[in-house]
């Protein structure tokens, strides 16, 4: 019994990190705040709902399912935010306080050899 | 009965998300509303397959995990080349 009281509460706040997540992702200022709201669904969300499931189907090949799926969504969550943080940043895409942005600026996006996929063709 | 309240929690989320998606006003905004879409759906599958007492769900909601992720990358990796190729002085876009 108490294994279900655990497993509710895994899901619960699971759910409430999915929606927190999903709010955060609607009312935040500009891309890079929102960008950190989305991530939330992938870390907190999918671990709690995922750790929930895991109680409720015990020791059996669904578990082990389950972990798989959350071991990918964990390595490949942050590195899609990661790509797309890449993207934004160096197709122009500025912190909204950050104008006067003295930080090191990634190369131009012009560059020929900036992206490997363009200096292939040469 | 608590996959039943998790599975409504991922629907709203996913509507946010879709709100988020069609008022987002950059590409980018666009791109993580569409990878998140694909994470609540991957939790959807798993949620469902659980409500009706279907294990082999979850082998779909692995492989939706896969194309989720392979899809996004995608996107990213079309912008920015076609990004760079529109950028490109006019002598040099003869690459396209």
């Amino acid at each position: 019994m108490v294994i279900e009281v655990i497993s509710w509460a895994f899901m619960l706040s699971g759910s409430f990190f999915v929606i927190i997540g999903a709010v955060g992702t609607l009312r935040f200022p500009d891309f890079w705040a929102r960008l950190h709201a989305v991530s939330i669904t992938d870390s907190a969300g999918v671990i709690l709902l995922f750790a929930g499931m895991c109680m409720q189907a015990g020791l059996t090949l669904i578990t082990v399912k389950l972990i798989i799926i959350g071991v990918f969504l964990f390595i490949t969550g942050p590195t899609a935010t990661h790509a797309v943080a890449n993207a934004a940043l160096v197709s122009g895409l500025r912190p909204k306080e950050a104008e006067g942005f003295t930080g090191v600026e990634p190369e131009p996006l012009t560059k020929t050899d900036a992206d490997p996929a363009s200096s292939e063709q040469r | 009965m608590m996959f039943a309240v998790a599975i409504i929690a991922v629907f709203i989320a996913m509507a946010l998300v879709l709100v988020r998606l069609v008022g987002g006003p950059t590409l980018y905004d666009r791109v993580i509303a569409v990878n998140s879409f694909g994470t609540h759906t991957v939790l959807l599958i798993g949620l469902m397959g659980f409500l009706t007492e279907r294990p082999d769900f979850l082998d779909i909601a692995l492989l939706y995990a896969l194309i989720n992720f392979v899809g996004t990358i995608a996107i990213l990796k079309f912008f920015r080349y076609r990004a760079i190729g529109d950028k490109r002085p006019v002598e040099d876009g003869g690459e396209q």
